[in-house]
């Protein structure tokens, strides 16, 4: 079987190579069937890692542990969906993911333009399967997922395998990191078109139409996974929190804030014609960062909780990283005079002035978060001595930057191109000022004296306002002129603009995690060693220790587990059972929290282990709003499916044909 | 004013308050990273840096005393005391023979205060597979 594995994965780097050639070759010489051919071997590329990943699977689901990777990804106790997890919960197999879902991607797009951008397309084609060849590479010779672990005449199969790290043996594990995946190799695609239009010297913006979706879809799955990531930290290491700055989580970020910044850039580029070299920088840094994110995680060259071995990839890494950055960096400074802004900047008061903000932050952030999680890196050369940073500087700079942008998410949809006067933003911004004046006065009248809180939340309030006044405005014009009630004509309103109010949606999405953010900044911790029986005080919760349980489940892990009574001023909430695991096939030890969710707060109760005699020791915390970050990330993405939505065509009709023909309540659009 | 210019000023005065913000941020968190032997070197320089610390912890030296851990990190046959007491949870990955890395400062009488520990398995892949079947 394995085999057969290696030999297609070994095939499918050959087509991909002959695909990148042809392509290439037959546009220059100009021989369209040349150019077919190798749009066929794309789709021969997918289909070979198709082979080979399924392969992989098979090998994992059969438990053949005589290959090393599934030997050290699973076991045969395993549920069924942590043995298809496996297939991306190491090394080689999730490089094996990410060609495959790259593989895909491509035969996707040849598929989706296969008659259209005669001139374009070859070299998208190029590009993706450089992009292929090179993890091509890493799958067949450098980290081979079908690599034996004991090979020798007779021998057929090896006891049992060493299981998933128990860690990841968490739903949210699932999807988390093919989520990320399909985020990362999606951006391959509008980098590949950006390339392709820079190498054709295509005059307009056509990259960006066809792109545009493909892009906000793949920052979405950016979103998910990183989204998804913070929620599995949050339930399942036990610490409590959801972001910890570490280099793995950063290199996540980093290309989100890029793809970020350049879903609102390229806003200016399609009306304006502005900033058309920055948005060439936005979409090769983007996916350089992925790659850069990739390399960091598996290089081992930064220090991370997350337990990655280094091994041999990082060279390879490396090489490609600045192979594809002098390419790109070559091709935007040699076609710079096909990239000539239609107009400049008019006024500091205008949207493209909030845009041009928006990017500067976003990247200052960017920039921030790389600096510190290279830092360590950095100072070993330049003063032989190697130093970190910690959270408190990621904080520090990103606090700040966050609480701007937000106010920049208020501002930016209500000023008007080119030029805004200081009359207009006064009658725009009266009522959101007020508002978000009122909240902070109301919240210094209850006692609240954090100032970062009373900025955030201020903000929240001024932003919600203005959005709420967006829809306003627009949807009772629509119920003025057609009687329809406010419900129904903002559903209209939404859908004859998705792109405008589903970007709406998005914005209070992300002020509802922001308001979750925010409260953080009321977090309780204690620490405490208790007797059975004996009690502790956090914040209003009484926590009382009740009882203690031992137990095994089916061979796969030893657990005990402390009960508690929570009750909360003297009224009786809840019984709570904080539980540590003991894997027995890994000798890995796990936790499980008890975790009491609500709107206001959570109550988190983690066991850490037991002390002198019976007693426990456990790590209680109040986490206020938490819950606010994940239901405004529900928010988030229901807004960007908005967006993904095609606008309502407006449907002109002669006056006599709406007359009479209408039958039912339904009108038959006549092609206009 | 030109409004480039306006526009240069306000850009300049926003990445000079974060410049600012960020210098401050490194100096009240930069951790020096240190092997336990140069740390004896240090002498009492070290006393006020905020240091990082690896190696593995030592069998069966892991004890609880009320909300603080003491446990012992060795390396090359080094010893360092280390008494944690930080807010968060150690790592499940936190047991003996896992290589820990602790941030803190060194105390006077030659124990290390950490706040922050992390810790990674001892490399489990390393381990030799048993119960090889063969055929025949």
């Amino acid at each position: 079987m394995e085999n057969l594995g290696a030999l297609a994965l070994l095939l499918a780097f050959c087509f991909a190579i002959y695909a990148l050639l042809g392509s290439v070759i037959g546009k220059l010489t100009n021989r369209p069937f040349l150019i077919q051919s190798a749009q066929r071997a794309v789709y021969t590329v997918w289909a070979l890692v198709t082979v080979g990943a399924a392969v992989l699977v098979y090998s994992i689901m059969h438990g053949d542990y005589r290959l090393a990777y599934v030997w050290e990804t699973s076991n045969k106790t395993m549920p069924i969906q942590y043995k298809f997890a496996a297939w991306w919960g190491g090394q080689a197999g999730s490089l094996l993911f990410w060609s495959w879902l790259l593989a895909t991607y491509s035969a996707v797009v040849t598929f989706q333009n296969r008659r259209k951008f005669r001139e374009m397309m070859p070299y998208v084609i190029g590009v993706l399967m450089s992009i292929q060849t090179f993890f091509l590479i890493l799958n067949t010779f450098v980290a081979s997922p079908f690599r034996l672990l004991v090979a020798g005449k007779g021998v057929v199969d090896l006891g049992d395998g060493q299981g998933l790290n128990p860690l990841l043996q968490y739903w949210t594990m699932v999807i988390h990191p093919p989520m990320l995946y399909l985020g990362y190799v999606g951006f391959s695609v509008p980098f590949a078109f950006a390339m392709g239009s820079l190498i054709t010297k295509q005059p307009g913006e056509e990259w960006i139409k066809t792109t545009r979706r493909w892009t906000l879809v793949t920052w979405l799955f950016q979103s998910c996974g990183i989204v998804l990531g913070s929620a599995w930290a949050y339930a399942v290491l036990g610490w409590g929190g959801y972001w910890a700055w570490d280099p793995v989580e950063n290199a996540s970020l980093l290309p989100w804030i890029t793809g970020t910044a350049f879903l609102h850039s390229v806003m200016m580029q399609e009306k304006k014609g502005m900033m058309k070299v920055w948005n060439m920088v936005l979409v090769s840094s983007t996916f350089l960062l992925c790659i850069f994110g990739t390399f960091l995680t598996r290089s081992g060259i930064v220090q991370s909780v997350h337990a990655f071995a280094s091994s041999p990839i990082g060279p390879w890494f490396s090489s490609f990283l600045a192979l594809a950055t002098a390419c790109t960096v070559f091709l935007i400074m040699s076609r710079l005079d096909f990239l000539k802004s239609e107009s400049e900047l008019q006024s500091v008061l205008s949207r493209e002035s909030s845009f041009m903000f928006n990017n500067l932050v976003l990247l200052a952030s960017c920039f921030s978060i790389l600096w510190g999680t290279l830092f360590p890196v950095i100072t070993e050369y330049t003063m032989g001595e190697k130093i970190s940073v910690d959270k408190p500087f990621f904080d520090r700079v990103n606090i700040p930057i966050a609480l701007f942008l937000l106010l920049l998410t208020g501002i930016g949809p209500l000023i008007a191109w080119r030029k805004s006067s200081f009359d207009s933003l006064k009658r725009a911004f009266r009522w959101p000022t007020i508002l978000g004046v009122a909240t902070a006065v109301i919240l210094i009248a209850f006692g609240m004296r954090h100032i970062y809180a009373l900025v955030s939340f201020a903000l929240c309030a001024f932003v919600m306002t203005t959005i709420a006044i967006e829809f306003w405005k627009g949807s009772s014009a629509i119920s003025a002129k057609s009687g329809q009630n406010l419900i129904s004509a903002m559903i209209e309103l939404t859908h004859r603009n998705t792109r405008r109010y589903g970007g709406y949606l998005v914005h209070v999405g992300i002020v509802i995690m922001f308001i979750g953010f925010t409260g953080a900044a009321f977090n309780q911790a204690k620490t405490v060693e208790l007797a059975q029986g004996e009690s502790t005080q956090l914040g209003a919760y009484n926590i009382k220790v009740i009882g203690y349980e031992e137990g095994e489940q089916a061979d796969q892990y030893r657990w005990d587990r402390v009960i508690i009574d929570l009750s909360k001023n003297g009224e009786h909430l809840s019984i709570e059972k904080p539980e540590r695991r003991f894997f027995i096939a890994s000798q890995t030890p796990t936790t499980d929290v008890a975790l009491r969710r609500r709107l206001n707060e959570d109550v988190y109760i983690n066991f850490a282990g037991t002390g002198a005699g019976t007693n426990v020791v456990m790590q209680t915390y109040i986490f206020p709003l938490v819950s606010w970050i994940w239901i405004g990330f529900l928010v988030v993405l229901f807004g960007t499916l908005v967006c993904l939505v095609p606008d309502k065509k407006k449907l002109v009709f002669p006056r006599m044909e709406v007359v009479g023909t209408e039958v039912g309540g339904y009108v038959k659009p006549a092609k206009v | 004013m030109s409004k480039n210019l306006k526009f240069g000023l306000l850009a300049a005065i926003i990445l000079g308050t974060l410049g600012w913000l960020a210098a401050g941020g490194v100096e009240q968190t930069a951790t020096y990273y240190k092997e336990i032997s140069e740390l004896q070197k240090m002498g009492d320089t070290s006393f006020d840096k905020r240091l990082r610390v690896g190696g593995d912890i030592k069998a069966h030296s892991i004890v609880r005393k009320g909300s603080d851990v003491h446990f012992t990190l060795i390396q090359n046959d080094l010893t360092l005391n280390v008494v944690y007491s930080g807010s968060e949870p150690l790592p499940d990955t936190f047991k003996d023979g896992s290589q820990a890395v602790a941030d803190g400062k060194l105390a006077a009488d030659g124990t290390f205060h950490a706040t922050k520990v992390q810790a990674k398995c001892a490399s489990k892949y390393e381990a030799k597979p048993t119960g090889v079947v063969t055929r025949g």
